[in-house]
């Protein structure tokens, strides 16, 4: 027997097994419902905020104007795309710095308007490529996490899908943070992880598990405030239930964020950073 | 030049120092083997060609501040194993025994040619100067006690990025750096960030990229996304000099890249250019 034959029954076990893993296959899942479909299902009289005035449009991240029930909100959402060709239009989810330089641009516009601002969070992580790097991705997401440690106007961030890495994180520092429960959020991918750590992108669902990527985890960790449990057969198809969840966490978040002053609610958001030690 | 390689060979004895990357390097631009003890106990500059090795972060401080003014703080915190992490532990070891360091990052105050100022200076001989929770708590520390003292903050970056091990915990001390860093600008108060080689990753998504000024070392390599990363993406090799200090100042993300002889000088002269107008404002603040 080759090596290879060897090895693969043993690693078919655990991904079938492994919670962790599970939710990563879940989250990359083609049917699992974007921020587009949140965007439709939550808000209504949506107009779509579109380009950073600068470079161009990316749509990987979507920003709009809406109204959530009575509140005139600001959305920022990134977008993976559900066909062939939106996932191209939309680069597979992957925000260049034109996308975050519209998200700032859409931070200012909600504090400057006194809204709160909902961040739909769904990412494999900020794109990798020659010309996002010479303008400057790190340079962007060091910005707008920046902008989102000092906006003055309750954010309430939701990871929908996949928390991939600092991409993700640019729009996840929030008042409020929430995770659907098939969402994971990491520092790498698991195959990232594998690769480094044990030589072999192919043992992801072993680094999965000890990455402590999934919405229970972070639970534990007191990075995420609710966990949104996920209906059976959660698809884009069939999300309704579990929407209703979220309007529900999103409308209690609100009530309790919009009545407080704004330097109350920004010293009250870096606080709760600032006392997160786990060392 | 006989002289020196007969030293490299009294030098490493055994197989086992030779692995060790701490006694011989070989510079990456004229191919010429050197002694790792005296390079970097000088200014780890290769004497044949100038190239920029990387520079622990003591012999660093010693170059940079006052002789004698330097007071480290936070000194002895050592990383734990938040996530029960396989193999890290004895990593976190290994790494402690290797670099003679407890993590990745020193920090503290000093004083550059009399001019009071709050350091941190990161190891890349220590886990590729990753960020963990205890890099990240140390630098939100100082930038907290640099807050409370009115001091300026100069903060050397070298980072392979966030730490996996730590996983999401470290991508959280993006967020914990970023705000702690917001808070003591918003107090009117210089950031000046130096990127040696390597800065990338999380470091270079947070704070390395929120300084008021950015100076660089020249030949660093300072991304997001590492090379490799870039390269299987994009499945093509790379330009020549891409994500170098000269190609970020080109594309108009580095104030001015400096040699290392000249460090101390421009920091120094840039603390007296932000300092000349906070004089009756830092006296008042001063609480120590």
């Amino acid at each position: 027997m080759t090596a290879k034959e060897t090895k693969l029954p043993k690693k078919a076990a655990p991904i079938a097994a492994d919670p962790a893993w599970a939710s990563v296959m879940s989250a990359r899942k083609e049917d699992r419902p974007q921020a587009r479909d949140y965007i439709e299902k939550l808000f209504h009289g949506v107009f779509e905020v579109r380009g950073d005035q600068c470079m161009g449009d990316d749509e990987a991240i979507v920003t709009a104007v809406a109204w959530f029930e009575t509140y005139p909100v600001t959305i920022i959402g990134q977008q993976k795309g559900h066909t062939l060709e939106e996932r191209m239009r939309c680069n597979f989810g992957m925000p260049s710095p034109e996308g975050y330089r519209k998200s700032m641009r859409a931070l200012k516009q909600a504090e400057k308007f006194h809204r709160p601002v909902i961040c739909l969070v769904d990412t494999p992580g900020a794109f990798c490529g020659i010309e996002a790097e010479a303008k400057g991705q790190g340079r962007v997401i060091a910005e707008h996490l920046k902008a989102m440690a000092t906006v003055k106007t309750p954010c309430i961030s939701i990871i929908i899908g996949e928390g991939g890495s600092g991409g993700a994180l640019a729009l996840s520092l929030a008042d409020r943070l929430i995770m659907l429960e098939n969402s994971y959020f990491s520092v790498i991918s698991p195959e990232g992880a594998a690769s480094i750590l044990f030589k072999d992108s192919t043992l992801a669902a072993e680094a999965a598990k000890n990455l402590k990527l999934t919405a229970g985890d972070l639970k534990r960790f007191g990075i995420v405030d609710n966990v949104i449990r996920e209906v059976d057969g959660y698809s884009r198809f069939h999300m309704d239930d579990s929407v209703e969840a979220v309007r529900k966490v999103i409308r209690n978040a609100l009530k309790r964020l919009t009545t407080l002053p704004p330097d109350r609610l920004v010293e009250q958001r870096q606080q709760k950073y600032l006392n997160m030690r786990w060392q | 030049m006989n002289l020196f390689t007969e030293t490299i060979e009294q030098v490493t004895p055994n197989i086992e120092e030779q692995s060790s990357p701490l006694d011989i390097l070989r510079c990456t631009r004229c191919g010429r083997d050197l002694v790792s003890e005296v390079v970097l106990a000088g200014d780890a500059t290769c004497p044949y060609c100038g190239n920029l090795f990387r520079q622990p972060a003591y012999r660093r401080i010693e170059a940079i501040v006052d002789s004698g003014s330097f007071i480290e703080i936070e000194r002895e915190t050592e990383a734990g194993d938040p996530l029960s992490f396989p193999g890290y532990r004895t990593k976190l070891e290994k790494e402690r025994a290797k670099s003679k360091m407890q993590e990745g990052v020193v920090i503290g105050k000093a004083t550059i040619k009399g001019q009071r100022t709050a350091l941190a200076v990161m190891d890349s001989y220590f886990m590729m100067g990753s960020m963990g929770t205890v890099v990240g708590q140390k630098i939100v520390i100082l930038a907290e006690f640099a807050l409370c003292n009115r001091l300026p903050l100069v903060i050397f970056c070298a980072s392979g990025g966030a730490r996996m091990q730590e996983g999401v915990l470290s991508l959280m001390q993006m967020s914990r750096t970023t705000i702690a860093l917001a808070r003591h600008s918003a107090a009117g108060l210089l950031h000046v960030n130096v990127l040696t080689h390597p800065t990338t990753g999380g470091v270079t998504a947070s704070f390395a990229m929120q300084g008021d000024i950015t100076l660089a070392e020249p030949g660093a390599l300072i991304g997001f996304a590492g090379p490799r990363v870039i390269e299987q993406t994009m499945r093509d090799k790379l330009p020549e000099g891409f994500q170098s200090a000269e190609y970020l100042d080109e594309h108009g993300f580095v104030d001015r890249i400096v040699e290392r002889r000249d460090m101390r000088e421009t920091l120094a002269s840039l603390l007296a250019l932000h300092n000349a107008g906070h004089i009756e404002t830092a006296e008042q603040g001063v609480r120590r």
